[in-house]
């Protein structure tokens, strides 16, 4: 692709053909200075994951339950792995992708993006999945930790090893995509992150981060299968502390990327709907 | 201090104008401060449809704690989180410099600079559940309880006021710090629970590191009879320690601010 014309004229974009091979090659260099970014703002990441506080609560309260007699089947044993599991999905599935839209829609800066010759919410993704080398810094050192404290917690099942980073990757996307989503809306309504702050309040109800799924009331138990939020953080935590056996967790698999291709078809049709309203306001 | 209560009066006045003008954003808000104190209750809910009680603590009483947590949350979301905001904000643009030179303190400035008064749905619901609680448990709130528990609730709500201080005295030196806004929102969630429910290394963060037993679980002993005046001298003592020490480090940080163009 050397040919002469490229190299004279070094403003033309050196990225050709159909836009998803574009955007492959172009990948390796987005996630190198999306890493680059996360390094720069360590203390700032740091901070982030401080906050994640909720685990460490709910471990507190169920575990002084489980102290005086299980719950179901869990015990204080069960708790904390269960609790530390979710900590390390959070961690290991982070995304912040709404509040970058938000602010490059109203800033105007979102134009720059736009110049570059790949589909802009590749570039969101990118940046995003960037961070993950950093989050397992934190991540793997919590997993050795519980490991010495609670011992071999984790699931021994060969398939369910195997579905472990398949789980956490469509968990991330699962947490990324409706980000992706709220945030195209800025293009049309400014106070977008209204809507997440709502999505957010459920997904902490429905996902089972504060209460494991099991233990919900039976009626409403059968509804919050069925929701996304499960698949965003309670089913890799089931499968990685074995709370689900094989059958389930291949059922769980189905369904997670079921509404991950939804939602990515969804996020690419409304961003195509958006972006031809925006006016570079500011910019 | 007429001066400053005159003060405070137009810092009130400018929050509601605003408040009254953006009434779709407002009510929102109000909506989503409710909706999230809803889904805190959301795991009490679960657990005592199983079990009478934990650690001592029946449904009611812990209800109580939960009470005192949302209001003081309420505080934090509409008092103290956005001037902190504000702080940091004035911090990195230099406009601090600007507020200085005003002739009141510049500590009260700050603190009264932004309200969010969407939040203080979040106090009301806060009395709402405590009032709920209270009306199905046997007994009945003395008048020393009462007044024991709205002392403590003060001296909450002064601890946690110097902690905001001595957050804002660090963004002096550390300007990218609204990310400690949320750390501090994190922390604070674990004031939720009564103090007894954390045990081992959990306690000895959440009690003696950030003394949050001393803000919600204080005030509910004493609602519920529990409480005694060595109670109150703790939480006096800590809250005027805290206070004091925030003083201190504040004018030293103001002291040593150089301004945005140096």
């Amino acid at each position: 692709m050397n040919d002469a014309a490229s190299r004279s004229s070094p403003s033309r974009p050196r990225l050709r053909g159909p836009s998803f091979f574009r955007a492959l090659r172009a990948m390796p260099g987005l996630l190198r200075v999306g890493f680059a970014g996360a390094v720069a703002y360590r203390a700032e990441f740091l901070i982030w994951v401080l906050a994640y506080t909720t685990p460490l609560i709910m471990l507190a309260l169920w575990t002084a339950v489980a102290a005086e007699g299980a719950v179901g089947r869990f015990g204080e044993r069960e708790f904390s792995s269960y609790f530390a599991a979710t900590l390390i999905v959070r961690l290991g599935t982070g995304a912040w992708v709404i509040w970058d839209m938000n602010w490059e829609v109203r800033q105007g800066t979102l134009q720059r993006r736009l110049l570059w010759p790949i589909h802009a919410l590749l570039t969101y993704l990118a940046e995003n999945l960037a961070a993950l080398p950093m989050r397992i810094v934190v991540a793997v050192p919590i997993a050795i930790l519980t490991s010495l404290l609670l011992g071999n917690i984790w699931v021994r099942d060969p398939v369910q090893l195997a579905i472990i980073p398949v789980s956490f990757l469509g968990a991330f996307l699962l947490t990324f995509l409706p980000m992706a989503i709220i945030g195209t809306l800025s293009l049309w309504w400014e106070s977008s992150v209204a809507l997440y702050d709502l999505w957010l309040a459920l997904y902490t109800v429905f996902s089972g981060y504060v209460v494991p799924l099991e233990l919900f009331p039976p009626q409403l138990g059968a509804i919050v299968r069925w929701l996304p939020f499960r698949q965003m953080l309670a089913f890799p935590v089931e499968n990685l502390t074995g709370l689900i056996g094989r059958e389930q967790a291949l059922h769980n698999l189905a369904l997670q990327w079921s509404y991950i291709t939804v939602f990515a078809v969804f996020a690419a049709l409304m961003w195509r709907a958006g972006i031809k309203r925006f006016a570079a306001y500011g910019g | 201090m007429r001066r400053y209560l005159g003060l405070l009066r137009v810092q009130l006045k400018a929050a509601l104008l605003l408040a009254l003008q953006y009434r779709l954003e407002f009510f929102m808000e109000v909506f989503m401060a409710l909706l999230w104190s809803g889904t805190a209750l959301v795991p009490l809910y679960v657990l005592f449809s199983m079990r009478d009680g934990v650690r001592g603590w029946t449904a009611e009483e812990m209800l109580v704690v939960v009470g005192f947590f949302t209001m003081l949350k309420g505080v934090l979301a509409s008092v103290i989180q956005p001037s902190l905001s504000q702080a940091v904000e004035h911090i990195r643009k230099g406009t601090l410099d600007f507020l200085l030179l005003k002739p009141a303190d510049a500590q009260f400035l700050l603190s009264t600079s932004k309200l969010e008064l969407a939040h203080l749905a979040d106090v009301l619901a806060g009395v709402a559940i405590i009032a709920w609680a209270l009306a199905h448990l046997p007994g009945r709130v003395s008048l020393f309880g009462f007044v024991l528990a709205s002392l403590l609730l003060a001296c909450a709500l002064a601890i946690l006021y110097a902690i905001w201080i001595l957050v804002v005295s660090l963004a002096f030196r550390v300007v990218k710090i609204d990310n400690m806004n949320y750390l501090i929102v994190s922390l604070f969630e674990a004031a939720r629970w009564p103090s007894s429910i954390f045990r081992g290394a959990l306690a000895l963060v959440f009690t003696f590191v950030i003394p949050l037993a001393l803000l919600t679980t204080y005030p509910a002993l004493a609602l519920l009879g529990k409480a005694d005046l060595s109670h109150l001298a703790t939480a006096v003592g800590v809250a005027l320690f805290l206070l004091a020490v925030s003083r201190v480090v504040w004018t030293r940080s103001i002291r040593a601010y150089a301004g945005a163009s140096s």
